[in-house]
């Protein structure tokens, strides 16, 4: 009896419980923040390749930024105020110089909600994304709110304030060049540094983390990578996912987004509804990596229903006599 | 914490005080025993499988199959969804059909989604699923709504049917916007009843259905097979609009 009550208290709780974090880390709200240098003049924050929890308080994202001769530019500024104010510290533990400069690479909230932090330094994001963040960037945050609690307290949306211009672009003896492209979203800001070989992909590119699909075009996207396989980089920061030197960031996001389309494709000619099609076996390839599973739900929410559509016919109303 | 621990406890203890302890934890659950299974006994049994998102990544269209092992002789499939402000999804008679079915409902929080089914004895089973929802999907405007031509397609009947030698699985895709009535100003209006019918008008499945489907509800139903001849989708909605749709195999 007592062994079943337990059961049942671990049930109920469970949920709770698997919520709480470790109050050592939560009381203070710290995201221990430390930059990793990734080539001269430049450095990134690494997020955890997990969901977004209580745990982590959002910091599953990479950001990253860059000392020219006329002062900072930030890439990204992360899921929250208290990020961003604490990415701005750490900067200042590596230059004195100020920011002058911030890009935001897509609309989602790990990329843009620290944008607070950085008032009054201008800040550009492709039209798209900025009219995203407009629009559904309340939306965002509440949903942030409900996933990391309270690491997110004082953030509010600051939507990007300048529409960025795709070019080259000359900043501090950084040649940087800003390209316009779209898959993962509807404006999705990729940033190479010419000077350094740096891509700074944002989430056009994952690594060894399942790609995420709530605004993407699956044949934008592809073509996306196909610009970016077409630079001559030397090292790139995916938007999740760890620094790498080779292709194999553009490889892996490709070949997830090819079995996607497929495997939803042959799901929809076959007659699957939504939920048996979430619950398909992995590839193995695929079966280790993080969060394959729940992004493979989400998209099965965010993409089936295209799929399904072409399968379907319009039917001729009936011509009989109801009984 | 302790008392938070306190609390649990007693909540749990009054809950198995009244039944089967529902494996779902629950609050809603003797409640809902008593109004939909007549406070009949009912088994929770792993042959009553419900598929659904762990978390709704859309709280409009959260999908959910419900699929049957080895329980024989299914006659009626009820879906209720614990804390939905209107709680009954669907009642299912699968008649000829297979009892398994697939469609997609609206989720105001989070809550179990759960099928009650009742044999040919009488007997009750039941089996379900938890679903995590950032929640909202009942008291929003259906989004067709602000297209100006919605009411052109009213009950249009989209269809396909899928053979695979024993077996036709039938997929629909209705058009309606199934309204809750929880939106301000804007009324119930919803598919109450659909059946499937073969060639001579004999109804193959059955059902009623209620506000939280989701709007253009889709729905897959397994039927056997009956060769080259059409079948009829038939219905109606709580404004007494007719649907009526001739599907080719």
């Amino acid at each position: 009896m007592i062994g079943r009550f337990l059961l049942a208290l671990v049930l109920a709780g469970g949920a709770l419980l698997a919520q709480a974090a470790d109050p050592a880390v939560t009381d203070r709200f710290d995201y221990g923040l430390v930059p990793q240098k990734i080539a001269d003049n430049s450095w990134a924050f690494i997020g955890r390749t997990e969901d977004i929890t209580r745990a982590n308080g959002g910091n599953i994202v990479n950001t990253a930024f860059v000392v020219t001769a006329d002062g900072v530019v930030v890439i990204d500024t992360g899921p929250s105020r208290r990020y961003g104010e604490q990415m701005r510290a750490a900067i200042a533990r590596v230059t004195d110089r100020p920011v002058i400069r911030v890009f935001n690479t897509h609309q989602h909230p790990d990329h843009f909600l620290g944008n607070q932090a950085f008032a009054g330094v201008p800040t550009a994001a492709l039209p798209a994304a900025q009219a995203g963040m407009r629009e559904q960037g309340g939306a965002f945050a509440d949903n942030m709110y409900r996933m990391a609690g309270d690491w997110l307290a004082g953030t509010e949306v600051s939507v990007a304030d300048q529409a960025a211009q795709a070019g080259r672009q000359t900043i501090g003896g950084h040649d940087f060049e800003l390209i316009a492209l779209e898959g993962h979203t509807g404006g999705d800001l990729a940033v190479f540094d010419r000077t350094t070989g740096v891509l700074y992909a944002g989430d056009l590119i994952f690594l060894d983390r399942a790609p995420t699909t709530p605004h993407a075009s699956l044949g934008h996207w592809r073509t996306a990578l196909d610009t970016l396989a077409a630079l001559p980089v030397k090292r790139t920061l995916p938007g999740h996912g760890p620094v790498h030197d080779d292709s194999r960031g553009i490889g892996q996001t490709r070949d997830w987004l090819d079995w996607l389309d497929d495997t939803l494709n042959r799901a929809a000619t076959s007659g699957m509804d939504m939920a048996e099609v979430m619950v398909l076996p992995l590839p193995e390839r695929f079966a280790g990596m993080p969060l394959a599973r729940s992004e493979f739900e989400r998209s099965v929410t965010h993409l089936y229903s295209r799929y399904e559509q072409q399968t379907l016919n319009t039917a001729a109303p009936s011509r009989l006599k109801q009984k | 914490m302790k008392q938070l621990l306190m609390a649990f406890a007693l909540a749990l203890g009054l809950c198995a005080a009244a039944g089967a302890a529902d494996p779902l934890g629950s609050s809603r659950w003797p409640d809902l025993q008593r109004e939909y299974a007549g406070n009949a006994p009912v088994t929770f049994d792993s042959r009553v499988e419900v598929l659904a998102p762990k978390v709704a990544e859309d709280s409009m269209n959260v999908p959910v199959t419900i699929k049957f092992r080895n329980l024989p002789d299914v006659k009626r499939v009820l879906v209720v969804a614990d804390f939905n402000p209107i709680v009954k999804v669907l009642d299912y008679q699968p008649l000829l059909a297979q009892p398994g079915l697939s469609f997609r409902i609206k989720l105001q929080q989070a809550s179990p989604i759960r099928a009650l089914v009742q044999t040919g004895d009488g007997k009750w089973y039941a089996g379900g699923v938890w679903v995590d929802a950032a929640g909202g999907g009942c008291t929003a405007p259906s989004t067709g709504r602000s297209a100006p031509d919605w009411t052109s397609t009213l009950n249009q009947v989209q269809a396909r049917v899928f053979h695979d030698g024993q077996n036709q699985r039938v997929r629909l895709r209705i058009m309606h916007p199934m309204d809750t009535g929880l939106a301000p100003g804007i009324p119930a209006f919803y598919i109450e009843q659909l059946a499937v019918e073969d060639a001579s008008g004999e109804a193959m499945l059955r059902m009623e259905t209620f506000e939280p489907l989701s709007e253009n509800p889709v729905f897959s139903f397994d039927l056997p097979d009956t060769g080259k001849a059409a079948l009829r989708v038939v219905g109606r909605d709580n404004n007494g609009n007719r649907i009526d749709a001739m599907v080719q195999p």
